[in-house]
């Protein structure tokens, strides 16, 4: 009784805002959702959120798998060194990396200008595609996939299962390939779409660092278009479940295969 | 014909001395069990057989030639591991093919040939089973079948056993044994469960701080070990006063025997080499008896310590804790401790 009493409570908490924003989205009649493609605007934050998901995705895998296979497989002794580095972005507050950043990027066009490095940092400024974003995403993911990749590399003994490879005759790339990946399939989908989330929703840095990423764009249009914007709001946030599901059936399917 | 040399392996990890100039050489066809306490370098040998593992100093010969700077994946040697180690993405048909499918062997042929193994390994019906699917023991039979597909220049087992429990273990001991035979690989099977060892391999090798003590069939391990430690390692052994009489004889348990040697000394003597009867003039007494079957086991109080003796079951019928016994000297050659 009181379980259900207390779910009640939680569903209601969630249901009442999603269900009030629907609501408020209707209302009046006209099809808010339609013009959400076709809003000034919308269309190159989404892209750009979008694009840098994606690379951020495919930069944070591409630093941290060689890391824990090295740190699983090589050297264990520096594990523990690994670990306390994964967690330094957690430690230091989103606000201050930004104002760190933003002072370095300062340097670009005004202290530093003309020089290679002064070039690089101008052009990683670039608001079409902010590659500066892209790096700070990456330090901020770090963690979580970090963690999330580990876990899935410590339940199971790969060590012995690429001994077992390699005894068996496969090359290094067939290992990786058969048995390294595969064994890491489920903690890569957890950590990409965990990184996917991040950084679809992330707020405080593309807007102090002014990108226009898609909540920064969102925030702009709630002043002009209240309706609007609530229902980019709901839109996005069912793109988001839709994405998980699509990541939960996709591991479940494999496994069951 | 000698299929596997171990030439004066060395290896450290840091200042730990895992292989002291080990020398092994193994008889094609033959099956050699590595015994030896723990942390003796038991797996470390077998890790550089297979290539897991660099040497620091020292060869490694499979057939005559030198393989000790060949990749593992170049060495042709089927491994079966402590750990369960079967790839958990694939079925057990998978792990038996894998070896072929890098091969690149088509895939009809490495087929037949993981039907045909796990039918070996008594494991026809399970052949499209995932790992989480099937028990220890299946699975340690599947690591079987994997390393047996590649049809390996050496089979190298490290304990792959002592996850199972006894039952079990017994079970695909003996048939680890058929199954070599069967097809005449060259095996090195490493335990540090001597029974296991002596009742399976045609010669039992034991390590000692990285090096080999003694290479020898079982019953000559048992019967004539060459040091103190082998003795002591294998099978029980009581370490018995022997008091000198004459420069080349001594006196234990009342019985003269050779031994050469200055002053008194201790000797090894096996439980059912002594010799049991009651005695009621006696100062000895029974401490404790374990009944095993033929024999029975009682332990007795000599000098403060306490021996064991094994003696046929119905001669031990009246000698209980508290019984006067005597004790002799079967016929066997000493060994100085
Ligand atoms: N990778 C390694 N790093 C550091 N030390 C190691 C490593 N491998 C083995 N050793 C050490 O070398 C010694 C021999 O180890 P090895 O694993 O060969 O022993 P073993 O005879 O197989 O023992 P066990 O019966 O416990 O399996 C041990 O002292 C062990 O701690
Ligand atoms: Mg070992």
């Amino acid at each position: 009784m009181i379980r259900r009493l207390a779910l009640l409570l939680v569903g209601l908490y969630f249901l009442v805002p999603l269900v009030a924003s629907f609501v408020f989205t209707v209302d009046g009649g006209a099809n808010v959702y339609g013009q959400i493609i076709t809003a000034e605007g919308f269309a190159d934050a989404f892209r750009r959120s979008m694009t840098l998901a994606v690379l951020t995705v495919a930069g944070v895998l591409g630093i941290t798998i060689p890391a824990l296979l090295a740190v699983h497989l090589k050297l264990p002794k520096w594990r523990p060194v690994l670990e306390t580095l994964s967690l330094i972005p957690l430690a230091v507050p989103p606000i201050a990396l930004v104002v760190g950043v933003r002072t370095l990027l300062g340097y670009g066009p005004d202290e530093l200008a003309g020089t290679p490095v002064g070039d690089v940092l101008v052009s990683i400024q670039d608001p079409e595609l902010p590659w500066v974003l892209v790096i700070v995403y990456i330090v901020l993911a770090l963690p979580f996939a970090y963690r999330t990749l580990d876990a899935g590399l410590r339940g199971s003994d790969v060590k012995t299962l690429v001994d077992a490879a390699r005894g068996l005759g496969a090359s290094w790339p067939a290992t990786l390939g058969r048995v390294i990946l595969p064994q890491l399939r489920p903690g890569l989908l957890g950590a990409a779409f965990l990184t996917l989330a991040l950084v679809l929703g992330e707020f405080t840095v593309s807007s102090i660092l002014l990108f226009e990423t898609l909540p920064v764009w969102l925030l702009k249009i709630s002043g002009s278009d209240a309706q609007l914007s609530v229902a980019v709001s709901l839109a996005s946030l069912v793109f988001t479940w839709l994405l998980l599901l699509a990541v939960s059936a996709f591991d479940r399917k494999e496994k069951t295969s | 014909m000698t299929a596997v040399e171990l030439r004066g392996l060395h290896r450290r990890f840091g200042d730990v001395t895992a292989l002291d100039g080990l020398d092994l050489s193994i008889e094609a066809g033959e099956l050699i069990g590595l015994l030896g306490p723990s942390g003796c370098g038991k797996t470390t040998a077998l890790r550089v057989l297979a290539g897991f593992e660099q040497p620091d100093r020292g060869q490694v010969l499979v057939g005559g030639t030198d393989i000790t700077g060949t990749p593992a994946s170049r060495r042709g040697m089927g491994m079966v591991f402590q750990s369960f180690s079967l790839f958990p993405n694939m079925t057990a048909a998978g792990n038996v093919a894998f070896g072929l499918r890098v091969r690149k062997v088509p895939a009809p042929a490495r087929r037949r040939r993981a039907e045909e193994l796990l039918e070996l390994v008594g494991l026809g019906e399970k052949a499209k089973a995932y790992p989480h699917q099937l028990s220890g023991g299946q699975q340690q039979r599947v690591a079987l079948a994997r390393a047996l597909a590649i049809e390996p220049a050496v089979l190298l087992l490290d304990e792959p056993l002592s996850a199972l429990d006894a039952q079990v273990r017994n079970q695909l001991r003996d048939e680890i044994r058929r199954i070599q035979q069967r097809l005449g690989t060259t095996t090195l099977f490493v335990t540090h469960d001597q029974s296991e060892a002596l009742s399976i391999a045609d010669r039992v090798g034991v390590l000692r701080a990285g090096q080999v003590e003694q290479l020898a069939a079982p019953d000559e391990l048992y019967h004539r070990p060459a040091t103190a430690f082998v003795a002591e390692f294998v099978g029980t052994t009581n370490r018995l006063q022997a008091r000198r009489v004459s420069p080349d004889t001594v006196e234990v348990l009342g019985s003269r025997r050779p031994l050469a040697g200055t002053g008194d000394a201790e000797v090894l003597v096996r439980p059912e080499a002594i010799g049991v009867a009651a005695d009621e003039t006696s100062g000895l007494t029974v401490v404790a008896r374990t009944f095993h079957g033929a024999l029975t086991r009682l332990t007795v109080a000599v000098d403060g310590r306490e021996v064991v003796a094994d003696v046929p079951s119905p001669l031990a019928s009246g000698l209980v804790p508290g019984s006067r016994v005597a004790l002799t000297l079967g016929d066997v050659p000493l060994l100085a401790a």
